[in-house]
């Protein structure tokens, strides 16, 4: 097990502590952790995938998204608890190990960020909508990605990612 | 930001949970989706002592026929009673209003009973519920009752469940038919409602919900007389602040809400019986 949590104790010894089992990206990990952690926390520090992105730590911005059990969730609003037994994916699940998702390739091809901040959300956000709608429109997009916020782009680019990022899927299940 | 420091128990049952809620006494409290606790948290607005995590029993999520009304478990998350095509069929204001709760992300954790329990006048679910006479039941130690919507509400995050009470199933009139319409006024897609409007209309008779117009959400019962009278939408639409009584905050003053009350009633109302 990698988790920083068994190799660095953080927890202080009088709170209670709950061993929680999640699989994240196909690979079962353990940690002990105290109950009030959250799961953005524990993906980050606990396992060190630091592709998810705490931005406004309000349940605003979207930026900690990940898909849970499939669904689009805000890591930032979840316990590490209500994640025990449950299956995680993060960013660093989209690409293999020889090429980029086609959301990322998306991304990159439409010029889809600035400061990336937001990127990791939004990408998060776009497989659930293209695993649930695999021909969105633009409004479709826009409406999915109504919970995910960028402060440099002015979204346009990250729609047009999307629909590359549609197209090719498409493309190649056809 | 990290919340206070509490302990955690998991339920399995309802029985489960008020077996354990009674068991730690007042400091205690459910967590469902969490979509309202867990932000309420991290900014330390509560620091309950320990969570009663109810996210995992599962046989409170569903959406049945249930003759007259439509029954939905209160751990049915937003949007599978969003995308219900029993509730598209019978109850669609209640499946639209529930399409429109905070963003995609929030409605995949969050649920029906814990939004509703949370009792936040500027959510939109208990607008929505009181304006369809919706009955809410509720499971203690000593069985269960159940409470209309309009006996619900009693301040500001504050309802008529004991502490030891669990919101269990909340039961919706079967809508006939009617004209509906649900208006809410917002300046991003993800935010609370400045002032929210769900109305629905059959002939003479109506119901509206009003959204973040008081400490409560309000029943606009003078705009149902309104129209029951033979008033037109716009002449209805005049009455619709009658019961609220608004706060000023940052997004908007008392008379700014007021006004828009009224426009959004007028336009719901038009939209429904149009």
């Amino acid at each position: 097990m990698t988790s920083l949590y068994e190799e660095v104790s953080v927890t202080p010894v009088d709170v209670p502590v709950r061993r929680v089992t999640i699989t994240v990206n196909g690979e079962r990990r353990a940690a002990d952790v105290e109950p009030r952690l959250l799961l953005a926390h524990l993906l980050r520090q606990g396992f060190g995938l630091t592709g998810t992105h705490t931005g406004c730590d309000t349940t605003n911005c979207g930026a900690c998204t990940v898909l849970f059990d499939g669904r689009p969730v805000k890591s930032c609003t979840m316990l590490a608890v209500q994640a025990d037994g449950h299956d995680v994916q993060t960013v660093e699940g989209l690409a293999s190990a020889s090429e980029l998702h086609p959301i990322q390739e998306g991304f990159k091809e439409e010029h889809g960020l600035q400061c990336g901040y937001c990127t990791p959300g939004m990408m998060m956000a776009a497989k659930a909508l293209l695993e649930e709608n695999p021909d969105p429109s633009e409004d479709e997009i826009r409406w999915a990605l109504s919970g995910n916020l960028c402060r440099c782009t002015g979204y346009q680019n990250i729609v047009k990612a999307v629909l590359w990022a549609a197209d090719k899927l498409r493309a190649s299940a056809g | 930001m990290i919340p206070a420091a509490f302990d955690y128990v998991r339920a399995g049952s309802a029985a489960e949970a008020i077996q354990l809620i009674g068991q730690y006494g007042d400091e205690a409290k459910f967590l469902a989706g969490g979509h309202s606790l867990v932000p309420a948290m991290k900014l330390r607005l509560a620091q309950p002592t320990v969570l009663v995590d109810i996210g995992r029993v599962s046989d409170l999520s569903y959406i049945r026929d249930g003759g007259d009304h439509i029954a939905i478990g209160a751990l049915t998350r937003h949007m599978d009673v969003e995308k219900s095509p029993v509730l598209a069929e019978h109850v669609p204001l209640l499946a639209h209003a529930a399409g429109h709760v905070g963003d995609p992300q929030v409605r995949h954790r969050g649920t029906i009973g814990g939004s509703l329990a949370h009792a936040d006048p500027a959510s939109d679910l208990p607008a929505t519920t009181l304006a369809l006479g919706a009955t809410y039941v509720a499971e203690g130690p000593n069985g269960t009752r159940e409470i209309a919507a309009a006996d619900f509400y009693q301040g500001y995050f504050t309802s008529a469940l004991a502490p030891d009470e669990m919101l269990t199933e909340i039961r919706v009139p079967k809508m006939g038919g009617a004209g509906w319409s649900f208006q809410k006024f917002n300046r991003r897609a993800q935010d609370w409602a400045i002032v929210g409007v769900a109305a629905w209309q059959r002939g003479s008779e109506c119901g509206v919900g009003l959204v973040n117009m008081a400490s409560t959400p309000v029943l606009a019962s003078s705009v149902a007389a309104a129209i029951a009278g033979g008033a037109s939408a716009a002449e209805a639409a005049e009455a619709a602040a009658s019961e609220a009584d608004p706060q000023a905050d940052l997004n908007a003053s008392v008379e700014y809400r007021v006004h828009l009350a009224k426009v959004l009633t007028r336009r719901a109302l038009e939209a429904a019986g149009g």
